[in-house]
């Protein structure tokens, strides 16, 4: 597997499989996010508890998900960016960075759309809500720290420092729970014995999950192929002005 | 090890005669403090019950101000491609100079801690466990400091971006030092959270070391 993802690393072999992939992932997100969220809104029985304000969660947990798999794919392109100095991973972790900060955005406000019914507050500095806003932070600390260097390699590779550092961070939110017995209910779903809910919500949950990924992988590879184009004019732009000079 | 005896005694120096840095630092420090009665009111039992938030919020502003002159001067100057080419490991290098800015900035308010508690109302009886946790605290936060001070050098923006890497990766120490502080406040035991935030500042430690080093190598290319 390693081997086959560094060959992607060349610009023309990773176009030539966007181009393949990218109609696949669309697809994929258009189909699952709606038939996901039609169940999980409509169709998906309501909670004994919690009532309808449980379908918060279709769209809640999900994004949570993907905030951090987000984070750990950043961290993990921008190591190999490091180590093996493959500019297309650094470019990749600077793509889907703001994805990552926008499904995190997400998950913080459907949260406390979620906390005021069922917690009777907005916001409490409970430790999960406090460790995935200092995620947050560390995504916004990667993206302006990426674009505050003139020259935009270097800025990459500092970044890609940060991206590395901040990792200690995702053990921290997914544990949070556990170490800290707070107001946010420990996991339910990705639990070494098994999930703890039923499989009338954990469907169109998986569901709904697997449509974000889907929609995430799409927007990556537009956005990394945009960035290398980005990239490829502003290198014509600097041979064109060396040429005039 | 001569060396790095001598990058602390002369990163030292320029602190103590670049009379700006470290005594401003300090004042910054006395003064955030003493800015929080005005802002919440002058009320014994309210200031007594944030004292030691407030104290080790504004250490940790205090330490990321004074950021910026960590690597800036020996940029500027040239000193820092003298340092990075030599023989020595970078990650020494940067040891050293996060000892003296430790010893510069972080000491100071160490020692004035106990004063700024008293002034906002701290219950003296737990002032040692307020010391206690900003000496494990502040090396902890000089080194993640180092981090984000090598990380900008030659950035567009310096200040606020600085103290946008640095503050989220500052975040589990100060938890833990203030949870150690409101522990001995309740009657519980103070060990558990002292000894985890030790251990942040050890494991934290080579990670720090080795991230500025990297930055730094980046920095001077």
């Amino acid at each position: 597997m390693p081997l086959r993802l560094h060959s992607l690393a060349s610009p023309a072999r990773f176009d030539r499989f966007a181009r393949r992939i990218l109609p696949w992932t669309w697809v994929l997100a258009a189909l699952l996010i709606p038939c996901g969220l039609l169940w999980g809104l409509a169709f998906s029985p309501a909670d004994y508890q919690q009532g309808d304000t449980v379908r918060v969660m279709y769209v809640h947990v999900p994004s949570a998900w993907m905030a951090m798999a987000c984070y750990a794919l950043v961290a993990l392109l921008s190591a190999s960016f490091l180590v093996w100095k493959h500019h297309l991973a650094g470019l990749a972790a600077l793509a889907a960075a703001p994805v990552g900060a926008c499904f995190t955005a997400t998950a913080l406000v459907t949260g406390s759309l979620w906390g005021l019914p069922t917690w009777g507050t907005w916001w409490v500095w409970d430790a999960r809500l406090t460790s995935v806003l200092v995620l947050f932070f560390l995504y916004l600390g990667y993206i302006a720290l990426a674009g505050s260097f003139d020259d935009r390699s270097r800025g990459l590779r500092a970044a890609s420092i940060l991206a590395v550092v901040g990792v200690v961070n995702l053990p921290v939110i997914k544990f949070s729970v556990d170490w800290w017995n707070t107001l946010h209910q420990p996991a339910s779903v990705l639990r070494l014995d098994g999930p703890a809910i039923h499989a009338s919500m954990l469907w169109p949950l998986a569901i709904t999950a697997a449509g974000f990924a889907a929609f995430f992988a799409a927007l990556l590879v537009v956005r990394i192929r945009s960035e290398l184009l980005a990239w490829r004019i502003e290198a014509l732009m600097r041979r064109r002005s060396a040429g005039a000079a | 090890m001569t060396g790095i005896g001598a990058l602390v005694a002369r990163d030292l120096a320029l602190a103590v005669r670049r009379r700006g840095e470290a005594g401003l630092t300090l004042a910054f420090f006395v003064m955030a403090a003493a800015i929080f009665p005005f802002g919440v009111g002058p009320d014994p039992l309210l200031l007594g019950s944030i004292a030691a938030g407030v104290v080790w919020v504004t250490a940790l502003l205090a330490s990321t101000i004074s950021l910026d002159h960590l690597f800036r001067g020996d940029l500027e100057d040239g000193s820092l491609e003298i340092l990075v080419l030599d023989h020595r490991p970078l990650e020494g290098v940067v040891a050293a100079k996060c000892l003296a800015h430790w010893l510069a900035t972080g000491l100071p308010v160490v020692a004035l801690a106990p004063l700024m508690a008293l002034l906002l109302n701290f219950d003296m009886d737990a002032w040692w466990v307020l010391v206690l946790s900003l000496a494990i605290g502040t090396p902890a936060l000089s080194l993640a400091g180092s981090v984000g001070a090598s990380l900008v050098l030659g950035a567009r923006r310096g200040g606020a971006l600085t103290g946008l890497v640095v503050l989220p990766l500052c975040l589990p120490v100060m938890v833990f030092g203030v949870g150690a502080v409101e522990a001995a406040l309740a009657g519980r035991p103070v060990l558990p959270h002292i000894l985890i935030e030790a251990a942040i500042l050890v494991a934290g430690a080579p990670l720090a070391l080795k991230a500025s080093a990297a930055a730094l190598r980046i920095a001077v290319e």
